[in-house]
């Protein structure tokens, strides 16, 4: 591992798997040898240069890496202040930053000698990179999505199913991504031995939340390098939007040491965030608890009950929050604000009039962010965002909130 | 530690018999008939009682688990009233052990210190918390014996040779056995290997192994029994609750449906050593 220095933001976690307070090995006993053998399993992968190179093959050569930095010269113009850049994730092979993890955890389930793949899934996103990989490598997948989400991104279950996985919809609960954590986590204490969790975010019990943010800091090495090569300095603010937070801790990891960037979060804020069980702010409208593994912020009622929250968006429709997240909210480094459906919706058609270009609901979220920050910003300064994913998956249901199916 | 569960299992191997550990949601279907199922259970033939913590994310627990839990909470269940339950019944039996079973964040939002001092003053002896292994021991588990009250553990078939030192160290009261890799109300597939495994942890320990997870009959509560200390049944028992409801809604047999489960079950672990 990389040691910085004694002050830096980017310590975590340490040995016990904790981001000061947040974090942690919250899981039953069933999964507790496992999940040692699995930190196991990462230290040695990350101390082996064969799968370092593996990881960097099979980003360039089948994810399609690195993705452009562009400059969103409309948008920019539009908003009148800060010249405004998207990291193109959406156009990583599977439509979204969600291939970056799972190609780095089936390498890591194939080295563990795993042979049956189980993943949760809001969006589908992750659902559909995983079923990708599993594809490839030829492992057994089962991905487990909620039953209000398997409705809103149909599309995403098709290609799922397409790919070879099975999808098992939860009924439980709201049915979206919390309930089919849930689930997923009882398929893995009964098939622990045979079964590798696929996490598709930055949260759940340690390593997940480091392992996956190692494996898409990519995001944020890239858009250093490039940001220099088109622009000669640091961006002067990042912006992604924050379900579990993967896509934005992977952004902001490299920039936490850098304190003359802006780091901002979207969060999301439903139907606003004075209305109880109306939005999925977890930072915003949430305090500290445990779930899934670990200690972050998390929607829930006064007696430790964890409420179903509500966003328009599946893949941020989600009462927690990766453990680092919760930290870089404690220590101020990150600015995390909620973004309403209407304003997500709003962005989402802004961006692709714009630019040509249709966002995932998700990541039309970050953007809506940036709406608000950019003007404020002076012109000779730089914003970037991380486009996560792209709303093909998206369509159909922004085209019912629109009223285009009449 | 002066909880009660050392005395109730040393009386019930003076009978020769294993405990019969019952487990019944707090607040299912409603806090009344919880309650009145509570106070009911020793008679019934319960060794020793445990309580479940109602909670919205149960990870463990199978359907019917799962469904007690919603009950309780649609009824407005809360921490405090699971704990008046137990005060109440208190009143009527000072004996009858009481082990809290649940989720950590209900326990984490009330307040450790603050529960550990309501729960002991209640008349709670041990808890079982799923979701906080010796890894997390900090959080409840050193906390709570400093409060006198048992911390119970979960070992698993993960649970191997190197491991179990680790898990029973700090573990109190008894040992719980998960007997296979899954959720409640799952069946057990080899009941061999379920011995062996009570068999290895006593080798281990001298505190009592309550096999648990998987046991729905007597006839299971007698088989489980040889090699342990005691059978643990909980979805059989939420399930009897279920069973006798009309709309959601407890009728005049809820009581009666789980007494006579309970009664069947206590006949159970009666022929244990008798049939070995
Ligand atoms: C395109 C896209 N962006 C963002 C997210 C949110 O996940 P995370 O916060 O882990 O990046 C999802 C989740 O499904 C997604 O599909």
């Amino acid at each position: 591992m990389t040691v910085h220095g004694a002050n830096s933001l980017r310590n975590g976690p340490d040995e016990q798997g904790r981001f000061g307070i947040f974090g942690g090995r919250f899981v039953a006993e069933t999964l507790m040898p496992l999940i040692i053998d699995l930190e196991k399993a990462y230290r040695e992968a990350q101390a082996d240069p064969a799968f370092k190179a593996e990881v960097e093959f099979l980003g360039k050569h089948y994810t399609g890496r690195p993705s452009p930095l562009y400059f969103a010269e409309r948008l920019t113009e539009k908003l009148g202040g800060a010249k405004v850049y998207f990291k193109r994730e959406e156009l990583n092979h599977t439509g979204s930053h969600k291939l970056n993890n799972t190609v780095g955890q089936i390498l890591l389930a194939k080295r563990m000698g795993k042979t049956r793949i189980i993943a949760e899934t809001g969006a589908g996103q992750h659902g559909v990179a995983t079923a990708t990989v599993c594809a490839k490598f030829d492992l057994p997948c089962v991905v487990f999505m909620g039953a209000t989400d398997v409705e809103r991104q149909y599309p995403n279950v098709l290609r799922m199913k397409m790919l070879g996985a099975e999808v098992r919809a939860v009924t439980a609960g709201a049915g979206t991504l919390k309930d089919a954590m849930n689930e997923a986590l009882r398929d893995w204490v009964t098939n622990v031995e045979s079964t590798y969790y696929l996490i598709g975010t930055a949260a759940g019990p340690h390593p997940y939340p480091e392992m996956v943010r190692n494996f898409q800091s990519v995001i944020g090495e890239e858009i250093k390098a490039q940001h220099f090569e088109a622009e000669g300095k640091l961006p002067d603010a990042v912006v992604a939007c924050v379900g579990g937070g993967s896509n934005a801790i992977g952004t902001f990891h490299a920039f936490l040491d850098d304190p003359s960037v802006k780091i901002y979060g979207a969060e999301a804020g439903g139907h606003g965030v004075d209305i109880e069980n109306g939005h999925a702010a977890s930072m915003t409208g949430g305090r500290p608890g445990v779930l899934h593994g670990n200690r972050t912020y998390l929607l829930q009622d006064a007696d430790g009950q964890i409420l179903e929250g509500h966003s328009i968006s599946a893949g941020l429709d989600y009462p927690g929050v990766g453990p680092e997240h919760s930290y870089l909210h404690d220590t101020k480094r990150v600015t995390y604000a909620p973004i309403t459906d209407d304003e997500a919706l709003e962005a989402f058609q802004l961006c692709t009039r714009l630019e040509g270009i249709i966002p995932a609901l998700e990541s039309a979220h970050g953007l809506a962010q940036v709406m608000k920050v950019a003007p404020t910003m002076r012109k000779d300064e730089t914003i970037v965002l991380c486009l996560s994913g792209r709303g093909d998956k998206d369509v159909e249901s922004v085209g019912r909130y629109l009223g285009f199916n009449k | 530690m002066t909880t009660r569960i050392p005395a109730r299992f040393a009386r019930c191997a003076a009978e020769g018999r294993p405990a019969l550990v019952t487990y019944t949601m707090a607040g299912d279907p409603d806090l009344a008939t919880a309650q009145a199922i509570l106070d009911a259970l020793p008679a019934a033939g319960a060794d020793i009682i445990e309580l479940g913590m109602p909670f919205s994310d149960p990870m463990a627990d199978g359907p019917g688990v799962q469904a007690a839990g919603q009950r309780a909470l649609a009824n407005g269940q809360t921490m405090r009233k699971t704990l008046s339950m137990v005060e109440a019944f208190r009143r009527k039996d000072a004996d009858t052990p009481i082990v809290l079973m649940g989720y950590y964040n209900p326990i984490y939002i009330f307040g450790v210190d603050a529960f550990l001092v309501a729960a002991k003053a209640a008349g709670v002896d041990g808890m079982i918390v799923v979701d906080l292994p010796p890894e997390e021991d900090a959080e409840l588990c050193i906390p709570a014996l400093k409060a006198d009250i048992n911390f119970i553990r979960l070992a698993t078939p993960t649970t191997d040779e190197a491991r179990l030192p680790t898990v029973l160290n700090n573990t109190s009261g008894f040992v719980y056995y998960v007997s296979m890799n899954g959720i409640t109300g799952a069946s057990i597939k080899n009941h061999a290997a379920v011995g062996e495994a009570v068999m290895r942890i006593k080798a281990h320990t001298d505190l009592p192994v309550v096999v648990g997870f998987g046991i729905k009959t007597a006839e299971d509560a007698a088989r489980m029994g040889r090699e342990s200390d005691g059978i643990a049944v909980g979805t059989a028992i939420c399930n009897a609750v279920l069973g006798s409801l009309d709309n959601g809604k407890a009728t005049a047999g809820t009581v009666g449906a789980v007494t006579s489960l309970v009664a069947g079950l206590a006949g159970g672990v009666k022929r244990a050593k008798e049939a070995a």
